[in-house]
């Protein structure tokens, strides 16, 4: 019984999968491929060194914006919550900045760093950057007053209430923060691919399609895409279950 | 936090300080760099000012609103009642969650030359983009808005007689209602990014198409800067008007937290 | 009380350990001020322990607050050991509800959150001893949102008393417990506070509890509060609930307050 209820996820999988084949073969000279033409697109791609190069290129160009991004949001969303003044100051700012998609960039990440690695992973660092501080901000704001007075009433000094007290108490929220953003990273990674660079998944959609309609490559791609990103996801909420930080996830 | 609480003017002063000196920096790495390409303020406010003369920046942002507008809609529309539906029942969520969780993460953008194959180049494939991107965010808030009512509360609404139907009504709905705002939100955010990124592929009007159409007849990055300083404010205005709605009373509950 | 001339002159051989003057508060928000604290003048003892009793919301734990040096009075001034209070000083922890047992270190890393100074072997024997004093034994490495309520208020007391602090604050610390824990709690407390005499200061809403506790019991009224009496309570540990002159102090501090000692 058990097992039967286990195997109904894919047996739905399998059923819209059929249903996708048929659909397909039904037309007399089809441009959509079927699953196995998927299949067989990606086998093509590993053959060719173009599957594992192109998602090197667009994991790497990915760790680099958000790392970066990542280095510089938190300590500075850190303090900007902290200091009440330097939040009424600047909310405003980031909050105009924040909207202006990260694909808007495009034009001028190319005028200063050219068409390139440098331009794409500009763009991700860009929608990476003020979601985080955002996050860290708020994370900050929502440290109940009793941690902070506990870790002043011990004799901390500032720098070890950083990082003993407002440190710990903002991991949670700044890890949820991080994966809604490496999300995000992930789908600009591949819009800046599609216009900005020449290797990496979102390339390898355009090119396909731009060169002789190869749509099984198209489709390829697009698993790969969402493969990688739920394994971006999966990897981000295996954090949230540490021993030490699950008391900031009570609810789920 | 530290400090005594800021006054009343500082809540006006700093904001205003923060972005003169903002607007003083660029104003003048722009003149000290020498650069003719790139735009200073006040080219930038040239550039607005030459697009609604020209009647351009009215047609543009109805454009894209529009796309947002119908795309959004009925991703919430779809998304709502069958998050909710995957919520309520927990057999019907354990078949279609593994699904959506495998379509979620395929990034919206990914879909562009499918939706041009399907829909042409248009408002149809814009559209439907933006209603993919937003469509997978409605459902997961709606869906973990009802999984996450406490049970006492459903307790609570069968003791006093309620059937399936007015549970769902009067108890289940209200109690997510606060998170599925939150996923609304969320996901218009994502609407905003994504009907961008389609305006600079997919058509030929619209805030995305003006980034992508002044760089490329002219290099008019004044423009280019002026279209992006409207999606700011325009995307700025969308998540304010939400931000009201998780004022109401009624579902400020909700938010205590924030 | 001048009925107990024993115990009035313990009380005289006592040193001033804390010295309240004159202190007022007063609030300002969206235009209003509140007055919060009334002209409170108070004087606490070496090792004596404390009860401020009044109803919710009437100010005392704004006192406390002030005493503690997380709030700094709009006049006067608090004084201990003659100095005056400017902020808050490891020498004199405050116990909060166990909202403040910091949820990412475990029962060990909370008790020995204070010890930073000392060397390792030295944090180590001070966190065994108080993790026995209070009872946690076999918890050492469980995370507070294991932990009942109970179990959590005993970490927040193990915390503040691993520092040696010479005076403890207590925010209505047993508020949230059930009634048979709370009980429990106050005979540990108690204990401790005979084993180790620290000068305790302990907000409460609950008269039964001041009276089993306290030394004395200054009984506050609201808004803005001030100082209505200080009752002596002059029965020895371990008090007798139902002895006479229990009943008798507990009575009157309930005509104090206004209330019928019938339900």
């Amino acid at each position: 019984m058990k097992l039967l209820r286990q195997w109904r996820p894919l047996a739905l999988i399998a059923a819209l999968l059929a249903a996708w084949h048929i659909a397909i073969t039904r037309q007399p000279a089809h441009l959509l491929p079927t699953p196995l033409e998927v299949a067989r697109g990606i086998a093509e791609l590993a053959e060719r060194g173009l599957l594992l190069k192109y998602v090197v290129a667009s994991l790497f160009r990915v760790t680099w914006g958000f790392a970066s991004a990542a280095i510089i949001a938190i300590p500075a969303g850190l303090a900007i919550g902290w200091y009440r003044r330097s939040e009424m100051a600047l909310n405003p700012l980031i909050q105009i900045f924040r909207p202006i998609s990260p694909l808007a960039w495009i034009p001028i990440s190319i005028l200063w760093f050219g068409v390139g690695d440098v331009a794409a992973i500009f763009l991700i660092f860009l929608a990476s950057l003020l979601p985080l501080t955002l996050t860290a901000m708020n994370a900050v704001g929502s440290i109940p007053p009793v941690y902070v007075n506990a870790g002043r009433n011990f004799g901390l000094s500032h720098a070890q209430l950083v990082y003993r007290v407002l440190y710990p108490a903002v991991i949670p929220q700044l890890i949820i923060g991080l994966r809604i953003t490496l999300g995000v990273a992930w789908l600009v990674v591949v819009a800046a691919e599609m216009i900005a660079v020449n290797s990496g998944l979102g390339f390898l959609i355009v090119d396909a399609r731009n060169a002789g309609n190869r749509y099984d490559l198209v489709v390829a791609g697009m698993v790969l895409i969402g493969i990688i990103g739920l394994m971006l996801d999966t990897g981000m909420r295996s954090l949230e279950r540490i021993r030490s930080l699950r008391w900031g996830y009570s609810e789920d | 936090m530290t400090l005594a609480h800021p006054s009343k003017w500082e809540k006006y002063f700093w904001p205003l300080a923060a972005a003169t000196v903002f607007l003083l920096v660029w104003h003048f790495s722009v003149r000290w760099s020498g650069s003719t390409i790139f735009p200073s303020p006040l080219d930038v406010q040239k550039g607005v000012a030459e697009l609604m003369r020209k009647g351009l920046l009215g047609s543009y942002i109805a454009d894209s609103l529009r796309r947002v507008g119908i795309g959004f809609s009925a991703a919430a529309l779809l998304g709502i009642p069958l998050g909710l539906t995957l919520g309520w029942y927990p057999a019907a969520s354990q078949v279609v969650n593994p699904l959506i969780q495998m379509l979620r993460p395929i990034s919206p953008i990914a879909w562009i030359p499918l939706a041009i194959v399907w829909f042409g180049v248009g408002d149809a494939a814009a559209i439907y983009l933006i209603f993919l991107g937003a469509f997978f965010p409605i459902v997961v808030a709606a869906m973990n808005g009802v999984r996450n009512v406490p049970s006492m509360f459903r307790r609570a609404g069968r003791n006093f007689g309620l059937n399936p139907t007015q549970l769902l009504a009067k108890v289940v709905f209200p109690a997510a209602l606060p998170q599925i705002i939150v996923g609304l939100r969320i996901a218009l955010g994502i609407a905003w990014l994504v009907v961008v990124a389609a305006e600079m592929i997919a058509v030929d009007s619209g805030l995305g198409y003006l980034v992508i159409d002044a760089r490329n007849s002219g290099k008019r990055y004044d423009l280019v800067v002026a279209a992006m300083l409207m999606i700011g404010l325009i995307g700025l205005g969308l998540d304010f008007g939400f931000r009201r709605l998780e004022t109401i009373r009624s579902v400020r509950w909700g938010f205590r937290n924030d | 009380m001048a009925t107990q001339p024993a115990t009035a002159q313990i009380e005289k051989a006592r040193r001033t350990k804390l010295k309240v003057s004159g202190i007022n508060m007063v609030f300002r928000r969206d235009g209003q001020s509140t007055n919060v604290l009334d002209d409170v003048d108070l004087e606490v003892g070496e090792g004596e322990f404390l009860c401020l009793l009044g109803p919710s919301g009437c100010g005392k734990s704004t006192l406390l607050n002030a005493i503690a040096g997380f709030l700094t009075p709009t006049s006067g001034e608090v004084r201990i050991d003659g100095e005056v209070v400017r902020g808050p000083d490891p020498r004199r922890i405050f116990v909060f509800q166990e909202r403040g047992v910091f949820p990412w270190l475990t029962v060990e890393g909370n008790i020995g959150f204070g010890l930073f100074n000392l060397p390792k072997d030295e944090q180590a024997r001070r966190i065994a001893h108080y993790v026995k004093m209070v009872g946690l034994q076999g918890f050492e490495k469980a995370y507070p949102q294991e932990l009942s309520g109970g179990m959590k208020q005993r970490v927040e007391v193990a915390r503040a008393l691993a520092v040696n602090p010479d005076m403890m604050f207590l925010d209505e610390p047993f508020g949230a417990l059930d009634s048979i824990t709370r009980l429990i709690m106050r005979g540990e407390l108690l204990r401790i506070w005979e084993a180790e005499r620290k000068t305790i200061i302990f907000v409460t809403h609950d008269i039964e509890e001041a009276v089993q506790l306290a030394d004395r019991v200054v009984v506050m009224s609201a808004r803005p509060a001030k100082i209505q009496k200080i009752v002596e309570i002059d029965i020895p540990h371990p008090r007798d609930i139902s002895s006479q002159r229990y009943l008798e102090l507990r009575d009157g501090i309930f005509e104090e307050i206004g209330l019928a000692h019938k339900v």
